[in-house]
């Protein structure tokens, strides 16, 4: 199963639909609450990046018995310093965006603690595309 | 313990009744969305001064079992909403976060001895 989602750029109450339909769907289709919960984790961060840094960008999901992918892509101004991003509490997201609760610094640490597979390839002035991945272990 | 129950024992205001019958298994304490995503584990009461709509995302995405707002903190209008349609129960205190913490873990420890019939003086 494929979906598509846009993320709107400059609107934090909408950044979340995608990855709140995402789990619905994982859940319906029964995945383990574990591996819903970390997906859409990730998506979630990812969203909300893409929010605050890039203007906006585009969430492809694919549902697979083995994984769940998502590729997040943008055109915003890419990351200069993807070691420092990768660090728990570093951040450049601006005051307002701290007042709403986020800007910890987590959001890529996150993702990388909840998926399998997470590359990230950005160039700066052209844009970042995350692909990550959460696999199903058999039982 | 169910959220129902916490609600009672700890006399909490309820914002959104949600689903009530949702097992509490622990709890987490904090503000920063994304450090919430990080540690808070599934079926923990979180209690936080946020009541914002992206704090309700979080509640759903993390599956926590309710949001307790501490010091009476302020639920926004679009945030009810969400939490009425995500059936996520919203509760309120005028108690702090710390206080709150501290109460949920003895309640929760108390339950657990209670259930399995050993001492209730564990503190």
């Amino acid at each position: 199963m494929k979906l598509h989602y846009k993320v709107p750029g400059d609107d934090f109450t909408r950044a979340g639909e995608a990855s709140g339909e995402v789990k619905r769907k994982l859940k319906r289709l029964g995945f383990d609450s574990d591996v819903v919960r970390r997906m859409t984790i990730s998506i979630y961060e990812a969203e909300i990046n893409m929010a605050i840094h890039a203007g906006g960008g585009v969430v492809d999901v694919e549902i697979m018995p083995d994984r769940i992918t998502a590729v997040l892509t943008d055109d915003g101004p890419g990351i200069p310093d993807l070691d420092k991003a990768m660090q728990e509490g570093w951040s450049t997201a601006p005051d307002n965006i701290r007042s709403l609760g986020f800007g910890a610094g987590m959001g890529l640490p996150n993702i990388k603690k909840y998926t399998d597979i997470l590359k990230i390839d950005t160039v700066v002035g052209k844009g970042t595309t995350l692909t990550m991945a959460v696999l199903i272990k058999p039982e | 313990m169910t959220v129902t129950e916490l609600v009672k024992r700890l006399n909490l205001e309820i914002l959104v009744e949600g689903d009530g019958s949702r097992e509490v298994t622990g709890g987490y304490a904090g503000d920063l969305l994304s450090w919430v995503m990080g540690r808070a584990r599934e079926g923990d009461a979180w209690i936080t001064v946020m009541g914002n709509l992206n704090a309700i995302a979080v509640a759903v995405l993390s599956d926590t079992a309710c949001i307790i707002l501490s010091e009476d903190a302020a639920l926004d209008k679009d945030a009810r909403e969400r939490a009425v349609t995500e059936g996520i129960p919203i509760l309120r205190s005028s108690e702090t976060s710390f206080q709150l913490a501290v109460k949920i873990d003895r309640l929760l420890h108390n339950y657990k001895y209670n259930v399995d019939g050993f001492s209730t003086h564990r503190y």
